[in-house]
């Protein structure tokens, strides 16, 4: 049983949230009874999915956006095993509001499951169309015909025609129909291949790969210059003449308290903007709390309270003795290697924005409404930056660009970032605190589970006209927008309590939510969300209780879970530690474990990690992750476990180091030297092995293996020492301490 | 200005201000991918090329500083029909998630080979300890300048 009751604690508060139902935001209503995956349903067009030409060359043309993690290579796969084509056949399209089907944002590890069903049925529609045009061309029966190599054949052998030969009558701009069935899984010859991704050669022999590497013609540079405050104030005096009379300086653009600078050169417009700064004063907020001082202050503030999951009857069953425990999180940064950037041009009536987003047909809506445009002239295109894993100062830095091309018409307006706008200007992931308690009865059986957790919001997703408020820019120009709702995703996904409900059976359990919506600064999607500090808190937990109990982790795991499938991924994990020698591992090395589903409905990963501590300093070596993981059916497995050991090793870059520091003034943390992450010498060596689940659907990979991860490392360091740390980062100092 | 450079084993000229970032004249004014802004102040490692051998961080390095120098970026370094050690063992490897740092890395290690044939992984992570990525491709990429490393000698000895 779900109950779910709503109300306001503390004071003076104005609670700001919006549920993010899924339908409604992704706008793709699946229709009742409709065979068709979602995506589809919203974009059921198939020439909007898939061109072909008169050579037989596929045009794969999806709405997910390549953000590093492969989803060009998978779809390709996925496309040409449908359509019976060569691997290199295929081309996939970047994502065009002008062209593109609206898959809304590429997030939340669900492109392979969401976009992946919709270009499997395309394919498999348009194969069959292929087929029938084939039939009547060669005059022979449709059910004698086949396809091979994008070749056709009848009865098993080749014929001389091949897709290019009917393309000509081939009619794609009508909608799925859902008639055709995909190929049956025993019959894949691409998909399950570690194809190479089709991304990789063009980044190793530079070739244009980035949005950083388009170029055009009259293109000006510009810069903002602006505090991490978006509610900064800019006070007078604004003289800023003298900057415009530095070498290459084209425009001083100037809206509220939003200020630009535009130059003919990139390093005119950095020095400019330099300039600029020395000239501007601020009228900031002080915050109300500092670095050391977050977990009292996200206890105390105003937030908005639910319970979202309770089960049997909290407080009924007998118990002998009650644990509780307290975890904590930072803010901790997107940090992007590439600093957001954007190219923006207006002409005529059009806006046209290039943008690294991963939700074009939304931004177009928020910068539509931020410049006063009819979404119908604003046009995103998307091109690939470096990994995002979230939402970080993409969307901002396509508003910023927007706003400048407005006062420049005409002109192609390049905006970039600086490292400093980066750390400064991204929403971070949102500093989180959670409590468990749990009772147990007289033999250590867990009878009673009770889980609070504080947190901000973890989406502030511009997403559309509505929530254009979010962005940046809107609240600094002369005309703000009013700062949008702040989202509040409810369960089963969570933001904040995405994770919160433990994957055990536990028979008495209540799980608290408490939305903070009034952060001191920005807070919004970082990979996993909520998921990676409740992982971190649970598997922590348990591990204390398994200690406590003399018990192995893994049984202690095992006896308070149902899920086959979770418990797959643990005897894996067993099998891996053994043959790795984790088994007879001693102080002052430790090994550690955890396991999770993420979202309790996507992917299953445990981590065992091994660590070595020295004791004296508080020293953390990070020496060997083995990682086993259930991702259902494996489209490309090498692809995949790049991204689960991906995971592993920017989780743990958190786990150990990251924290974004919080002064009276603000941020302090502005570039690589304040906000440092793991680099080559501390990274662990990570071996995934992926289990046989193939005749499950496929679940994506990006976000399963950070939760598991800080936990086996906190549970490592307490085996190496004895001290068990519940506050992240788990720095030298923190050990040392313990 | 007019800065003479050497790039790719190109003579350009450019009509630029001596202290203008190396990066930009390499970007904006060749139009060369190969080099990548990440911070713009050294921390990084995305702006790696090779000036007389050597990785430099272009971001921080004034035009008027590598005038008769040879500049090389990882478009000089090999192309698809003939590729450099490190970039057929990259992509070989498919050592990276995003690839905004594989300049870097590879320009980095392109160096660093020169000076030790046969490196262990150890000192390989030693060497681009200042190289930052934050996908977590680490243990690919160290992976591929071992496979590198071991192609170069079976190069030289052959
Ligand atoms: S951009 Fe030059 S080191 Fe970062
Ligand atoms: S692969 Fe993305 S930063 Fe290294």
């Amino acid at each position: 049983m779900t109950t779910r009751r709503s109300f306001l604690q503390g004071t003076g508060a104005i609670v700001l949230y919006f549920n993010m139902v899924p339908t409604s935001v992704l706008g793709q209503q699946v229709a009742a009874g409709s065979n068709l995956p979602e995506s589809l349903v919203a974009n059921p067009s198939l020439d909007t999915w898939l061109r072909i030409d008169a050579d037989g060359l596929v045009t794969l043309s999806p709405g997910k956006c390549e953000l590093g993690q492969g989803i060009q290579t998978a779809l390709a796969q996925i496309a040409a095993e449908e359509l019976d084509v060569a691997f290199d056949r295929v081309r996939v399209a970047a994502v065009d509001t002008a062209t593109s089907p609206n898959e809304a944002y590429t997030n939340g590890s669900r492109s392979v499951e969401v976009s992946g069903a919709a270009v499997r049925a395309a394919a498999a529609e348009v194969r069959d169309i292929l087929v029938g045009l084939a039939a009547d061309e060669l005059a022979v029966e449709r059910n004698k015909v086949g396809v091979a190599n994008g070749v056709f054949t009848v009865d098993g052998s080749a014929s001389k025609i091949g897709y290019g030969a009917v393309v000509a009558d081939l009619q794609l701009a009508r909608n799925a129909t859902g008639s055709a069935s995909p190929k049956s899984q025993d019959s894949y010859r691409l998909v399950g291949q570690s194809l190479q991704r089709i991304d990789i050669p063009r980044k190793v022999f530079a070739e244009s790969a980035y949005i950083q590497d388009i170029r055009m013609d009259g293109m000006l540079h510009a810069r903002v210059v602006r505090t991490g405050d978006r509610e900064a104030k800019l006070l007078p005096p604004t003289d800023f003449s003298a900057v415009s009379r530095l070498p290459g300086v084209v425009k001083i653009i100037r809206d509220g308290s939003f200020l630009a600078v535009v130059a003919e050169r990139e390093e005119q417009a950095v020095k400019a903007a330099k300039a600029l700064v020395r000239l501007c004063h601020w009228d900031t907020a002080k915050l109300p709390m500092q670095s050391p001082t977050i977990n009292e202050w996200l206890k105390k503030a105003p937030a908005d309270v639910r319970v979202v999951a309770e089960s049997g009857a909290v407080g009924s069953a007998e118990v002998a003795r009650t644990v509780s425990a307290n975890y904590s999180r930072p803010f901790q940064a997107h940090a992007s290697m590439s600093p957001s950037m954007s190219i923006a041009q207006k002409s005529g009536d059009q806006l046209t924005v290039w943008s690294h987003t991963q939700g074009a047909f939304l931004m177009r809506g928020a910068i539509a409404k931020l410049v006063g445009l009819d979404e119908e002239n604003v046009r995103l295109i998307i091109a690939e930056a470096a990994g995002c894993y979230g939402h970080n100062g993409a969307d901002d830095a396509a508003a910023d660009a927007a706003l400048i091309a407005m006062h420049m018409p005409g002109k192609p307006i390049r905006l970039q970032w600086s490292r400093a706008d980066e750390f400064l200007g991204e929403p971070y992931g949102s500093a989180m605190t959670t409590r468990i308690s749990a009772g147990l009865d007289a033999n250590g059986q867990i009878v009673d589970w009770q889980y609070d957790v504080w947190s901000g919001t973890h989406s502030i997703r511009p997403a559309g006209a509505k929530r254009a408020g979010h962005l940046f820019a809107a609240r600094q120009i002369a005309q703000p927008l009013p700062a949008a709702p702040v989202g509040n995703i409810p369960q089963p996904r969570g933001g904040g309590d995405r994770n919160a409900v433990p994957l055990y059976a536990f028979a008495n359990q209540r799980i608290t939510k408490r939305l903070i919506p009034d952060m001191p600064v920005r807070v919004s999607a970082l990979r996993g969300l909520g998921a990676y500090m409740n992982v971190f808190a649970i598997e922590s937990f348990m591990d204390e209780l398994a200690h406590a109990q003399g018990e192995d982790p893994i049984s202690f795991r095992i006896r308070y879970l149902a899920d086959k499938r979770a418990i797959g991924v643990l005897e894996k994990l067993r099998e891996q530690m053994a043959a790795a020698g984790f088994d007879a591992v001693v102080a002052p090395a430790g090994v550690g474990i955890a396991m999770a589903r993420y979202k309790n409905s996507g992917a299953y990963c445990a981590v065992a990690m091994r660590v070595v501590v020295d004791t004296e300093t508080g020293q953390l070596k990070l020496d060997r992750a083995l990682c086993a993981a259930d991702i259902g059916l494996v489209v490309n497995p090498d692809g995949a476990i790049n991204q689960i050991e991906g995971g592993v090793i920017q989780s743990a870059s958190w786990t150990v180091k990251e924290q974004v520091r919080l002064g009276l003034n603000g941020v302090t943390s502005t570039d690589w030297a304040s906000y440092p992450i793991l680099t080559f010498p501390e990274v662990p060596l990570v071996e995934v092995a992926l289990v046989d689940q193939s005749n499950e659907p496929s679940l994506g990979s990006g976000e399963a293996s950070q939760g598991p991860t800080a936990a086996a490392i906190a549970n490592a360091v307490a085996n190496a020492t004895g001290k068990r740390i519940r506050d992240l980062p788990l720095t030298a100092a923190r050990i040392k301490k313990s | 200005m007019a800065i003479k450079l050497n790039v790719n084993d190109k003579e350009v000229q450019l009509d630029i201000k001596p202290d203008t970032p190396l990066l930009y004249a390499l970007r904006n004014d060749l139009e060369l991918n190969g080099p990548k802004f990440g911070c713009g102040v050294a921390q990084c490692g995305a702006c790696a090329v090779l000036v007389d051998g050597k990785s430099v961080r272009s971001c921080v390095v004034p035009v008027n500083a590598v005038v008769g120098s040879k500049i090389v970026t990882l478009e000089g370094l090999g192309s698809p029909e003939a590729p450099h050690p490190l970039q057929a063992a990259f992509v070989k490897e498919q050592a990276m998630q995003c690839g905004y740092c594989a300049n870097g890395m590879v320009m980095t290690a392109a160096a660093f080979l020169q000076k030790n044939k046969n490196p262990t992984d150890e000192q390989i992570r030693t060497a681009l300890s200042r190289n930052l990525c934050r996908c977590g491709a680490h243990n690919r990429i160290v992976s591929a300048v071992g496979e590198a490393a071991r192609s170069y000698r079976e190069g030289e000895s052959s």
